[in-house]
């Protein structure tokens, strides 16, 4: 079986942006989510030691994310009268006074599927985005996912506009590649 | 009139930022309909924009990496 190693050096570079992306479709607050990473940065590197190698690395600070996820909102519950279910009543005024049965989710409601749709996607493309040259990756998150001008880009790298666009080419051509077989 | 793959695949890179001049979407719809290997690229450039779209994609910024790394060295 292949064995991994751990590379804690490189672990904010290649794993920064998936795990927050993970931790942001789940606590809903990006100061959170990026705390959230934080830690699990730390205790990966605290409890480097018990790593057996058997998962590839972005699998394994996945599943001390997960934890932290859940210490976050056990945290947040755990104030005394906190951890009940609240409901909002409906502020229709014209209400009949069905009101358990007017919150019922609506069956046909796409909704939910897509979100969980896209929170896979999300982390497909991060992950897919993650294996590009550090260069190409750069450039194309700036320019599509923070949505920098080009000229921007140009002046914060040192680099000229047709460079940019060979790198951004390289790199929606590698995603594209990268994310062919379940995407497109 | 008619232009490279290269540069029909250089204008539609930016078509999909929407930074192509009105003169090289003319150059660029021109092109397409004349090669088949253009027009399934475009397609797929195109359909890689709406999933970025889609995933609503989330990044920390180079500054928060940087703090991060900082954080975590102190630690090692």
């Amino acid at each position: 079986m292949e064995t991994h190693n751990l590379h804690p050096d490189k672990w904010v570079d290649l794993y920064a942006d998936y795990l927050f992306n993970y931790a942001v479709t789940r606590v809903n607050d990006s100061e959170i989510a990026k705390d959230l990473v934080q830690e699990t940065f730390i205790a990966g590197l605290k409890s480097a030691k018990n790593f057996k190698g058997d998962a590839a690395e972005r699998t394994w600070l996945i599943s001390i994310l997960k934890r932290k996820v859940i210490d976050h909102y056990r945290k947040k519950n755990s104030k005394k009268g906190k951890a009940e279910v609240r409901m909002t009543y409906s502020s229709q005024t014209d209400a009949e006074g069905d009101w358990l049965e007017e919150r019922i989710a609506d069956p046909n409601s796409n909704f939910e599927i897509d979100a969980l749709e896209n929170e896979e996607l999300g982390l497909a493309i991060q992950a897919c985005i993650s294996k590009l040259p550090k260069k190409q990756a750069q450039v194309f998150v700036m320019k599509t996912i923070e949505g920098m001008e080009t000229e921007d880009i140009c002046n914060a790298l040192e680099i000229n506009a047709s460079n940019l666009w060979v790198m951004i080419h390289r790199a929606r051509t590698g995603l594209m590649g990268c994310l062919n077989q379940n995407w497109f | 009139m008619m232009v490279s793959c290269e540069k029909a695949a250089n204008i539609c890179d930016k078509y999909q930022y929407k930074e192509a001049t009105v003169w090289e979407k003319i150059q660029l719809k021109f092109h397409l309909l004349m090669c088949k290997t253009c027009t399934k690229h475009s397609k797929d450039n195109k359909k890689l924009t709406t999933l970025c779209n889609q995933a609503r994609l989330a990044v920390l910024s180079e500054e928060e990496k940087k703090k991060m790394k900082e954080n975590f060295s102190k630690l090692k």
